[in-house]
């Protein structure tokens, strides 16, 4: 006998966990270039 | 394509892609989300947890094919001596590692409803598994050959050995019995219909543009360090 599952409830879950890992990878790679590339230019004196 | 070598160039043409890849990224991921969300509709045996399909599938696929980037510069790092080819194949370790684990994630929450279980050891899982060790063991040799001064050759070597584990992730659904289906989109055409193939074929799109952003910031910030470390170094021995 199959159970009766509300499908909405996983897809909501699958969606925040791909949308929160995604948003979280963007912006990490993003901010820590900036900030390597800030670390890169003060040594540079510019 | 030795002419990109040059990390003065790199840097000219990364500096206006790396931004131009993410917001095009993100405004497609997202549009294609909510097509899939909204528009799409329930599948007639796997009703409305189908549309898992839009963040699974792409994950998957960029999981692959992060490790299949990493084996590429590692072949070029080892053969060429290509001076960006160990830094695009650092770069290019955790988004794949994060699609790999996002892949997982969302493969077990769509297994309940599809499958009645979360987990199954069967071929397909298991080696998707293996691929997200390998890229923690690719990243913790990766910082620990920086940290000691080793031989870069060594995380080359080992992302070409690697590799072997993406046929097998390809195979796995055809060589052994798995609850996971087969593969829906093959060279000889596709087994889903255009309600649901253009949807996945614009967010494999997105995530794929989402990416390649990710992997050029990584390039610029492991290159900034590398350039700082260098600059060090050299007032060092001039003190």
């Amino acid at each position: 006998m199959r159970e009766a599952l509300d499908h909405w409830d996983f897809v909501i879950a699958a969606y925040a966990v791909g949308g929160v890992g995604t948003i979280a990878l963007v912006a990490w790679s993003w901010l820590s270039m900036r900030a390597a590339e800030r670390r890169r230019d003060k040594g540079r004196g510019t | 394509m030795h002419g990109f070598a040059n990390p003065a160039r790199f840097l000219r043409i990364a500096r206006w892609l790396t931004p131009a890849l993410l917001v095009a990224g993100l405004l497609l991921t997202a549009a294609s989300l909510f097509w899939g969300l909204t528009e799409v509709p329930a599948e007639r045996l796997q009703g409305d947890s189908v549309r898992i399909m839009f963040i699974h599938v792409p994950t998957a696929w960029l999981g692959m094919g992060g490790w299949t980037a990493i084996a590429v510069a590692s072949f070029i790092e080892l053969v060429w001596r290509h001076p960006l080819a160990a830094i695009a194949a650092r770069a290019a370790a955790v988004p794949g590692a994060v699609f790999a684990a996002i892949c997982l994630a969302t493969g077990s929450i769509w297994g309940r409803p599809a499958w009645g279980t979360w987990w199954v050891w069967d071929g397909r899982l298991t080696s998707m598994l293996v691929l997200l060790f390998l890229y923690i063991g690719y990243v913790a040799l990766a910082q620990a050959v920086d940290r000691e001064g080793g031989s870069s050759r060594i995380p080359a070597i080992f992302g070409l050995v690697g590799a072997i584990n993406i046929p097998i992730i390809h195979y796995s659904v055809i060589w052994w019995n798995s609850l996971h289906q087969p593969p829906s989109l093959t060279t000889g055409g596709s087994a889903m219909a255009p309600a649901f193939l253009i949807p996945l074929a614009i967010c494999t799109l997105g995530f794929s543009l989402l990416f390649g952003g990710v992997v050029l910031a990584r390039m610029r910030a492991i290159l900034a360090d590398v350039q700082a470390e260098a600059r060090l170094r050299r007032k060092a021995l001039e003190a």
